[in-house]
């Protein structure tokens, strides 16, 4: 998976009460999430959002509620891929599970501006800030994890498991 | 090396005899919980996977509370999809309302949980029942959704802080302070991906209630789980509730901490974290003159009846502040028909608050108390991140019951002894 296009930024702390607020989760359809991410943290941000444009986060990203809703709304919004000094667990783990394709790079997030281009190999996990001509390495996932994600996430990985009952 | 009691519960969930952090394992569990908000979506993912039967219809736990009783239409449809599903699968552990509290209450009141399981919840404070010496976590409904078809989910082995609590409690400091005080020392990330293990001789004189609290709150530092070795309370409390076997662990001496933090509770006052943030805490001597609109006493963190109790002991014979809603939420029947019974609820109607069924309800900003713009509410709940109770322009301050109840009657976030001064 390889992603290019121009990064928003957000700040620390993003949490999941204003990823998607609770007064939106009698839904659960992706397309009335998206219709309100990120509502509660700056009303602007949604406008700026583009198909398939990289969000750089700051710490702690997606702290909060285990509301699978918040990584769903930031996928169905049209963000590819996010980028983050650091996120908070459960997101992490419905990121994964949901395939949201997720990265920690601290460097990537501190040098990067609003507008930058980024280039963005998920699998090896290489971040380029082509603005900026800076290339940073993200890490690429455990084995474990990349199963989950080459089988489509953690559903199609169970129902593999009980497919051959192990 | 040794291995703290997070590690050992993880390696018999794992058929292992060692299990070291950072390693990842797809472990047992012991119960699968989801409610009327995360539940739906697992139950879609899981026929969506093309899977029949649940792996074991009395390990999983389904528990419409957060906007049920049905606040709309979309809320219906979704509490009856759970309904739905639980009925076709057999769930023995679904709780219709009139049986429903707020599930991290319920569980352990139920004795569901015991010390010793691998318990996983479709929400993020099912870290609470660390309290009993289980570990517990929050996971999303896909995981969810797994859990149910396999009985398995997958973890990375946490490192883990311990902080030791040293001393004896001040007046009127609580579970739900020595919890909002170490947030505030470690910050909302300061436990992220970690085990926080308490114990010290303060932890050991609390009641299970006020552990409940503790735990509660571990996920608003980051962690993946909090927990508290049993002792005789934690035994007295399940055997009064549960005939499920239960395995007690505790950490060896030369189990290895990623930390350790060392507090003197004779330092510690009540605390109070500011908006919009848990680990914006401060001490209550330090709030100056902060006005309020509103008072939450109830939610998975502080619905229980000690917290009624500490409320009705401010309450009494007082009235709430004119100024002032006071929205009182026991968190499960049972904490609501003991309340009757000890003439709590008197109290509190006689005082002027308003006495719910149990729900999450204001918590998450669902329903039955929300803010307008500009208002601020003093909760006993756990997040006061913006919006949280309602209007984005709103604002949520987090205390202990009895400071809640001290501040409805003043109508400004006030300390118990204020008012217990008046009405001597």
């Amino acid at each position: 998976m390889l992603f290019k296009s121009e990064i928003i930024k957000c700040g620390d702390n993003v949490d999941t009460d204003v990823i998607i607020p609770a007064r939106y989760l009698n839904s659960s359809d992706p397309k009335e999430l998206a219709a309100h991410v990120f509502d509660d943290l700056d009303p602007n941000l949604k406008q700026k959002i583009k198909k398939g444009c990289i969000l750089v986060a700051g710490k702690n990203f997606g702290c909060g509620s285990s509301r699978e809703h918040a990584p769903i709304a930031i996928k169905a919004s049209g963000i590819s891929c996010v980028i983050a000094v650091s996120f908070a667990r459960i997101f992490y783990r419905n990121a994964i599970n949901i395939g949201l394709p997720i990265l920690e790079c601290k460097e990537a997030v501190e040098e990067a501006e609003e507008g930058d281009e980024f280039i963005v190999d998920f699998e090896t996990g290489k971040i380029q800030n082509v603005t900026k001509d800076r290339s940073y390495n993200a890490g690429g996932f455990p084995p474990f994890i990349k199963e989950i994600i080459t089988k489509g996430g953690i559903i199609s990985f169970a129902a593999e498991r009980m497919k051959q009952n192990v | 090396m040794g291995m703290t009691i997070t590690q050992k519960i993880l390696a018999d969930h794992t058929g292992k005899k060692y299990v070291e952090p950072g390693e990842l394992i797809l472990a047992d569990v012991d119960m699968v919980l989801g409610n009327d908000i995360t539940a739906p979506v697992a139950i879609k993912e899981f026929y969506k996977s093309g899977c029949k039967k649940v792996f074991d219809r009395k390990k999983i736990a389904l528990v419409p509370d957060h906007f049920a009783p049905n606040k709309d239409i979309k809320s219906a449809q979704q509490c009856k999809t759970v309904r739905d599903f639980a009925r076709e699968q057999g769930i023995e552990n679904y709780f219709e309302v009139g049986k429903m509290g707020i599930e991290h209450a319920l569980l352990p009141e139920k004795g569901m949980v015991v010390p010793g399981d691998l318990v996983i919840g479709a929400d993020s404070h099912t870290c609470t029942y660390g309290a009993l010496g289980a570990f517990s976590t929050g996971v999303g409904s896909s995981d969810m959704a797994a859990a149910m078809m396999m009985g398995k989910i997958w973890f990375k082995v946490p490192e883990t802080i311990k902080f030791i609590f040293n001393g004896k409690l001040n007046p009127w400091v609580t579970g739900k302070d020595l919890i909002l005080y170490t947030i505030g020392q470690i910050g909302v990330d300061g436990a992220l991906y970690k085990a926080m293990e308490f114990s010290g001789e303060a932890i050991t004189s609390l009641s299970m209630d006020e552990r409940f609290s503790i735990t509660n709150m571990a996920v608003e530092a980051g962690a993946k789980s909090g927990i508290i070795a049993p002792d005789q309370k934690t035994i007295k409390y399940v055997e009064e509730r549960s005939n499920k076997p239960y395995n007690i662990y505790e950490s060896d001496d030369d189990a290895e901490y990623s930390e350790i933090f060392e507090f003197d509770c004779s330092q510690i006052e009540p605390q109070v974290a500011l908006p919009h943030l848990p680990e914006n805490t401060v001490g209550i001597s330090s709030i100056d003159h902060i006005l309020i609109d509103q008072v939450v006493i109830g939610s998975c963190t502080n619905g229980r009846i000690e917290d009624m109790r500490a409320a009705a002991k401010i309450l009494k014979n007082q009235k709430v502040h004119p100024y002032v809603r006071l929205i009182i939420i026991p968190a499960t029947q049972e904490v609501y028909l003991q309340c009757i019974k000890e003439g709590i609820i008197e109290i509190f109607i006689e005082a002027g608050a308003v006495v719910s069924t149990p729900t999450c309800g204001p918590c998450l900003g669902g329903y039955m108390g929300i803010l307008a713009e500009g208002e601020k509410a003093l909760a006993t709940t756990n997040r006061n991140f913006v919006g949280r109770m309602g209007h984005p322009k709103s604002e949520v301050y987090l205390s202990n019951p009895a400071v809640a109840a001290a501040s409805a009657v003043m109508g400004r976030i006030a300390s118990p002894e204020e008012v217990i001064k008046n009405a001597v």
